[in-house]
């Protein structure tokens, strides 16, 4: 089953029982708890998720000493923030210029900053894109609408180690004097996995 | 092992299609989210480390890691954990009736529900002591060696072989390849640049690179007239 786009609403599949069962088993063994299982969910539905990333880029680009720290040494930068955690335990932070463009994959499974981003977007996880993020950046970019110039250096990431990638977008022009929470909303998931550019003040409906 | 999810550099797999950032939930069905939270939490018992559970699903059948959305490949690999720590049998995983009783060794591992939180913030670095020197300093020319080993590796094949630069040293971290199937010390973990030509040979903007992370063992010192 392909992620074609289809709708995911299909009736109770095969699959969906066959989880239900496994479940049911591990809980009437002991071996999980049931109410465990539904605080890891909420944790990652509700928690964690790409408005921390958005913070800490918004910080860096608004504090200079905080940005220091971040390049320098992200997971102590984000740990002051409070974003620690399973899948940011050792935590890189990458920075887009006008000459530089980063771009994260996980070219042997699913590497991802869950700490600052929460649990990646089906693209990054599947086949297409991470066979064609390492072998042809500027094509894959191009499908994400995004353009770069042949003087703009691409670095891609292969994530396949337990160090995690955060590219820190550039900031957009426009935004001189906005404050930290005023710049989160331009700060997209998409932005800080390297396949888009923040979003610009006109296009973010963000109060000016 | 050369298996269905070493990707990088495949053909013919597609468009990427994303679905917009703004419209796609966490989860695509609540099966999903059970796989996820049963995969954490049986991880909690301690009877395998990310780098086994990450081999349990490349294990699979190249075509079917290729065919199956993520959540299958983790329930895939969940299985096979579970039926090769002895936590459950194949006959109770095809009956969904549980037959044998667990140990209390492995019971008594099984965390409370308000032990959760401070369980998911706390992770699980792979940092180590060091039990050596790095052999290579930031900047040296390195190889990666041309090594096709059946089991676990984090070496992508398209790196295989090929030359690179040390950019950064991590620290000494886990050694997957050899944490996936038994005791492990660590090795020292680096950052190698390569540059897009060097990988692909398609004369790409020369300053186009593709960074990888690496383990000592996987690297091999060139001599100097190589450089």
């Amino acid at each position: 089953m392909p992620h074609d786009g289809h709708d995911f609403t299909d009736p109770p599949s095969d699959l969906a029982l066959r989880v239900k069962a496994l479940e049911s088993l591990l809980v009437d063994k002991g071996l999980v708890n049931q109410a465990s299982l539904d605080v890891i969910i909420d944790t990652y539905e509700t928690n964690v998720g790409p408005r921390n990333g958005a913070q800490v880029v918004a910080r860096a680009w608004t504090d200079a000493s905080f940005r220091a720290l971040l390049m320098s040494d992200a997971t102590r930068a984000v740990e002051s923030l409070g974003y620690i955690g399973r899948q940011g335990e050792h935590l890189i932070a990458v920075e887009n210029t006008s000459n530089i463009h980063n771009l994260v994959v996980c070219t042997l499974c699913s590497c991802y900053p869950w700490t600052v981003l929460g649990l990646p977007p089906v693209w990054y996880k599947s086949a297409p894109y991470r066979s064609r993020a390492v072998s042809e950046p500027r094509q894959v970019l191009r499908e994400f609408g995004t353009e770069l110039g042949d003087n703009v250096e691409i670095r891609v990431w292969d994530s396949t180690s337990e160090m995690r990638y955060l590219v820190v977008p550039a900031r957009p022009t426009g935004t001189d004097g906005w404050t930290e929470e005023e710049l989160m909303p331009l700060v997209s998931r998409n932005a800080m996995i390297g396949v888009e550019f923040a979003r610009s003040p006109d296009a973010s409906g963000a109060a000016t | 092992m050369n298996g269905g999810h070493d990707l990088g550099g495949l053909h013919g797999l597609g468009d990427i299609n994303p679905e917009p950032e703004m419209e796609e939930p966490v989860f695509h069905a609540e099966w999903e989210k059970r796989v996820f939270a049963l995969t954490l939490a049986t991880g909690m018992l301690g009877k395998w480390n990310i780098d086994s559970s990450r081999h349990a699903r490349e294990r699979q059948h190249p075509a079917t890691y290729i065919n199956n959305t993520y959540y299958e490949n983790w329930l895939a690999g969940l299985q096979t954990l579970l039926i090769e720590n002895g936590l459950v049998s194949a006959q109770e995983l095809s009956s969904g009736k549980a037959y044998g009783s667990v140990d209390a060794d492995i019971l008594s591992r099984v965390p409370d529900p308000r032990q959760i939180p401070a369980i998911l913030k706390k992770g699980g670095p792979s940092a180590r002591q060091p039990e050596s020197e790095p052999a290579f300093g930031v900047g040296v020319p390195v190889r990666v060696c041309n090594r096709h080993p059946e089991g676990h590796t984090r070496a992508p094949r398209y790196t295989r072989g090929r030359e690179g630069v040390v950019a950064a040293y991590h620290g000494y971290h886990v050694f997957p390849d050899r944490a996936a199937h038994g005791p492990d010390g660590g090795a020292h973990l680096y950052s190698v640049r390569f540059t897009s030509d060097q990988l692909w040979g398609n004369g790409r903007p020369e300053t186009d690179s593709i960074f990888v992370d690496l383990w000592e063992p996987h690297l091999e010192a060139m001599a100097l007239w190589q450089r």
